[in-house]
């Protein structure tokens, strides 16, 4: 199922990352996605994210979809070539895979292997645009696909709290020109930057889903402060996730943070997509206080 | 070496908004510059009365030496819509910077060619990638300024203006961004999707 058909009904859609793991074994990404997740729309799961090496994407995704849940194929641009990327988005579709979500990458020095060549041939918007081609049975290189071609729901990011906020608006108004469908955003702690956004990202007219993260400690919102482009937690939530600690609450603050956000944010968007980071346990929770 | 050469007759004269003030830079020696055909479509654009004025000069990436050089043609600059440059990369960075609000562009693609390279005492770089993209970034180069050497705009990895790959690198979308807006250009961002022909080294080392 494409998740653009459901943007289309007007249904609110949730959806939630899970990281595939370092190894071999994907019995846990699964049992944990289908005990936490099943209640939501589909699973993003990450390409090899922050440049740290793990088990593709694909393989992953295709142990949720064999599980019962709806996955969405991250891909950037980061470790492959045209053909490659090419080649991948070909073998999504013809294992039923037809939820894609293209991102430029993290650069690989951010990563585990900070000696490893940066790819970069294409990048999210040329890549969303070569998904488009392939769709029209026709490849980058403008030689015929062989069949019926493939079919997807082609997903976007964009980082709505960034200080660039003017710079990341055009970018977005790029991928739509070169066939985004949808979007989910950086992780939003400021519900009026986010309001603001999206009286701009509106006039795209493609379905937004608001990025959040549970924050699980006020050492992990200073860290996002210092290290992670587009996110910064404001100082009372720090404050509060502080005293969460002291006072023994188990990490219930972050879960309260996180869906108070969502309740603001809500009516000017049309999903929401958790990055649980691990805390996967606490989404239907969070669902539930953010009464979704 | 480098070599440079001109862009396709069409985009040059599509370039050309209104009236140009010309540079040519004949360079150093390591670079190679297609005089002959410079000249002929300069003599073209002249006739046309689309030139205000011109000046023909050397290491044109120093920049108080173009400064010096620049000061008898101030009026036909002022005069002109359009500052176009016919030098390598770096060059046309150097005048961009310089006429930061003015529409500067490039006539030429740069290529490299094996053996010693140009001296710049600037830091603009070009990579001599042999499709310049310097008309669609403001005279910025998204090649040498971003750290993935994006041409489709920014990533999500600009911190406080900038790059997270290196804290001490400015974001070079966010450059190129505010650049077009000085110059109230921003609707180039809407150019179609771009995609890096890597081809094009090759065909010059063939």
């Amino acid at each position: 199922m494409r998740i653009t058909e459901l943007f289309d009904n007007g249904e609110f859609v949730v959806t939630a990352e899970v990281g595939p793991p370092k190894g071999i074994h994907v019995d846990h990404l699964v049992e944990e996605a289908k005990t936490y997740l099943s209640g939501i729309t589909a699973c993003n799961v990450t390409d090899n994210q922050s440049s740290v090496m793990r088990m593709g994407s694909l393989p992953a995704c295709v142990a949720l979809k064999n599980a019962g849940l709806t996955p969405i194929l991250q891909l950037t641009c980061r470790d492959r070539n045209r053909i490659a990327l090419q080649s991948e988005l070909l073998g999504a579709a013809a294992l039923g895979i037809d939820n894609i979500l293209c991102l430029t990458g993290d650069h690989t020095k951010m990563g585990d292997h900070p000696g490893a060549k940066p790819v970069f041939d294409l990048d999210s918007v040329s890549l969303l645009h070569t998904a488009c081609q392939l769709e029209k049975g026709v490849d980058l290189g403008g030689n015929p696909l062989v069949g019926e071609p493939p079919k997807f729901a082609k997903g976007a990011v964009v980082s709505p709290c960034s200080d660039s906020v003017d710079a990341q608006l055009a970018k977005m108004e790029r991928k739509v020109m070169a066939g985004a469908e949808y979007f989910q955003t950086q992780a939003v702690f400021d519900s009026e930057k986010f309001i603001k956004f999206m009286e701009q990202a509106k006039q795209f007219g493609k379905p937004v889903q608001l990025g959040v993260i549970i924050p699980k400690s006020a050492g992990m919102a200073k860290f996002m402060n210092r290290n992670v482009a587009g996110v910064h937690v404001p100082q009372e939530m720090i404050d509060a996730l502080a005293a969460d600690k002291e006072k023994a609450k188990l990490g219930i603050t972050g879960v309260e943070i996180a869906a108070k956000i969502i309740k603001e944010c809500k009516p000017y968007c049309q999903g929401v997509h958790i990055m649980a980071l691990g805390w996967e346990a606490k989404v239907p929770q969070l669902l539930e206080l953010a009464g979704i | 070496m480098l070599i440079t050469e001109l862009k396709a007759k069409e985009t040059i004269l599509s370039l050309v908004e209104g009236k140009a003030f010309i540079i040519n830079c004949h360079g150093c020696r390591e670079i190679r510059f297609p005089e002959k055909e410079a000249d002929a479509l300069q003599q073209e654009l002249m006739a046309a009365g689309k030139v205000t004025g011109s000046i023909t000069t050397d290491y044109i990436c120093n920049p108080e030496n173009l400064k010096l050089r620049l000061e008898k043609h101030a009026a036909a600059i002022e005069a002109a819509d359009t500052v176009l440059v016919f030098s390598c990369g770096v060059g046309v960075q150097t005048v961009a910077e310089m006429f930061s609000g003015k529409r500067v562009c490039a006539a030429c693609d740069t290529y490299a060619l094996p053996g010693f390279q140009g001296v710049t005492p600037l830091e603009y770089d070009c990579k001599q990638c042999g499709e310049c993209y310097l008309n669609l970034t403001g005279g910025i180069c998204p090649i040498t300024a971003c750290s993935k050497s994006l041409v489709n705009g920014q990533c999500g990895g600009s911190k406080n203006g900038k790059c997270e790959v290196d804290p001490d690198m400015d974001c070079g979308w966010e450059r190129i961004y505010q650049r077009l807006k000085k110059i109230g250009r921003l609707d180039v961002l809407k150019c179609p999707v771009q995609v890096r022909n890597y081809a094009t080294d090759d065909e010059v080392s063939k």
